[in-house]
């Protein structure tokens, strides 16, 4: 086990290591740009981009020039951006951080339950309508771009039958902190929430039913039928317990993706100030630094997450340690 | 195919100066001209999701078919030759792997649109082309369909008949265009539609945050990012494109779907 989390974490290193120098690269040499230029934001003026050039150290060599940048982001975390000086991006960051696990967590309960229901429901009621049924909306689920589904929600939400008794409750876009309101909190994320989990509620649906049927022919849930158990024991306790494994380091990988940026395209639609709303704010105005710097973050913070994940998992399945 | 007829649709209706509200009909409407209503500046909304829908296909089925071939030959040299070739082949495909695919993307969207064109070598593109879209969308891709497609070639680089091939003394391009592509290309052909489907909500996610497709281009993306501001006024401009993502979409994963149960035997025993 120790030599496993050892191994894991030298190449967590090295993962990390790598990302940073990419990045690097993507922002400062890629063929036929001028990063100067992509750091000025646009149309600059030649004071700006002499200005520019000093401030991150463009006129030096390449290896100074990440190590800088490097020092910038992780250590001294005075990097600014380049529309509002005032703007310190890390600690930005860190501030923005809160709303955006708020989203997840919820959005993440949710279709663990609602996918765990569908399959369980598509698989029980194999053989009749429901079950392709249960698919077609799964896939339909699949098939919808979350920003749009979002808009089609406020639409619902917000405005002719906002009216009425059915949505008069749904506050208008926006966030409040769970520690000054936690019923605020509620109202405002829930229908982020469910929009977000549509897309997982139907994929990990998909892969429950399929895992589900997999496992049906083995021996051992022959053997729990030969001893007589009751076909909801045999699904529930026999057959859904393997057919879990493969879903819960799908959920690890997909939640680290969508905490480390993935949540971006739903929190711009609903308003909701997280890290994903910042990067979307600079965007607009091609505000590198600031981009660059929640890049890093989140695709840190995703390797990072999908490591514990597999050392977690090692914890529990013991085969995996020596692959 | 209605988005590829697109072309044959004025875009931009004569409103003889008058705009605005109750001046440009809000869809669905019954008129020829404005069935799904006109947006702010007057532009049919119908005529607008056909041209976009022209871009969206275009590099939704372009970017997934370049990043099939590219994928595709790093496949074959990292599987054919394997060493030292194959693990820094492998060791890159791997880093651009753990990099999250929109952060990946957006990266790469937000420093080549600071540039007004991008020069590489002779080529100049610019920065409002179809291109850049295609081609960003086409390599954040490419590691998805690289690591199958690798583990093919080199289960069919073992087969006897490679091995009767190499005692025949083919040489190294033969043995890997002739004998190990064909056998490797259904892997590649299964995936086409589910990544044609993945890289159409690729582009209109990027579309959306303002760095896919650029004006005077539109695609179903750039359009409900228009319709954002428009909700609650107009909103036939952000739901009648997203309904023809929706559809889509759909129909590729439901193609997907079929084309696997087809080609792939074992998945065909697992689906039932």
């Amino acid at each position: 086990m120790i030599v496993f989390v050892v191994r894991r974490i030298a190449g967590l290193v090295a993962v990390l290591f790598g990302i940073s120098v990419l990045t690097f690269l993507i922002f400062f040499s890629v063929p036929g740009i001028d990063p100067t230029r992509a750091f000025a934001g646009r149309n600059p003026t030649p004071q700006t981009i002499a200005a520019v050039r000093h401030q991150f150290g463009l006129d030096r060599s390449k290896p100074v020039q990440y190590v800088l940048m490097m020092k910038r982001i992780f250590i001294t975390r005075d990097l600014v951006s380049y529309g509002n000086t005032a703007l310190k991006v890390v600690p930005a960051i860190w501030q923005a951080a809160p709303v955006t696990f708020s989203l997840v967590f919820g959005a993440a309960a949710i279709w663990i339950v609602f996918s765990i229901a569908t399959g369980v429901l598509a698989v029980v009621f194999k053989g009749t309508v429901l079950d392709p049924l249960l698919m077609i909306f799964a896939l339909i689920g699949i098939s919808m771009p979350v920003f749009w589904l979002g808009e089609v929600a406020n639409l619902i939400t917000q405005d002719k039958l906002h009216h009425t008794f059915l949505f008069s409750w749904v506050p208008p876009l926006g966030y409040t902190p769970l520690t000054q309101d936690p019923w605020q909190w509620f109202l405002h994320l829930i229908i982020p929430w469910l929009t977000l989990s549509v897309l997982y509620i139907g994929f990990y649906a998909r892969v429950l039913r399929a895992n589900l049927l997999e496992v049906e022919h083995e021996d051992y849930v022959r053997t729990a039928r030969a001893k007589g158990l009751s076909e909801r024991q045999i699904l529930l306790r026999h057959m859904l317990r393997t057919s879990l494994i493969p879903f819960v380091s799908l959920f690890g990988l997909d939640f680290g993706v969508l905490v480390g940026g993935g949540a971006l395209l739903t929190e711009v639609v609903f308003g909701l100030p997280g890290v994903g709303l910042l990067t979307y704010q600079s965007l607009v105005n091609l505000d590198l630094p600031v981009i660059m710097a929640t890049v890093i973050y989140g695709a840190f913070f995703i390797t990072i997450a999908s490591a514990l994940v597999d050392i977690l998992y090692a914890r529990l399945d013991p085969r995996i340690r020596f692959t | 195919m209605t988005s590829v007829n697109g072309k044959q649709v004025a875009v931009i209706q004569q409103g003889g100066g008058k705009l605005g509200l109750g001046e440009t009909p809000i869809g669905p409407t019954w008129q020829w001209n404005y069935l799904l209503g006109a947006d702010q500046q007057g532009r049919d909304v119908a005529a607008r999701v056909l041209y976009g829908g022209r871009a969206s296909l275009e590099i939704g089925i372009g970017s997934a078919l370049i990043c099939s071939v590219v994928a595709v030959l790093f496949a074959l040299l990292a599987g054919f030759f394997g060493g030292w070739t194959d693990t820094l082949i492998s060791r890159v495909m791997d880093l651009i792997w753990a990099f999250p695919v929109y952060l990946l993307a957006i990266s790469l969207s937000t420093v080549l649109l600071t540039q007004s064109q991008i020069k590489i070598g002779f080529v100049t593109v610019d920065q409002s082309s179809l291109w850049v879209p295609t081609l960003i969308i086409a390599a954040i891709y490419v590691p998805y369909v690289f690591r199958p497609v690798r583990g093919q070639v080199l289960s069919v680089r073992e087969k006897e008949y490679v091995e009767a091939s190499i005692s025949q003394g083919a040489s190294n391009l033969r043995l890997m265009f002739d004998e190990i592509l064909p056998n490797a290309l259904p892997t590649v052909v299964v995936m086409l539609p589910l990544m044609i489907a993945t890289t159409i909500l690729t582009e209109s996610a990027l579309s959306f945050l303002s760095i896919g497709v650029q004006p005077p281009n539109a695609s179903w993306g750039t359009i409900i990012d228009d319709g954002q501001d428009l909700l609650y006024t107009r909103p036939m401009v952000a739901i009648a494109p997203g309904v023809m993502i929706v559809l889509t979409v759909l129909a590729l994963n439901l193609l997907g779907d079929g084309v696997r149960d087809a080609l792939d035997p074992r998945a065909k025993v697992r689906a039932r």
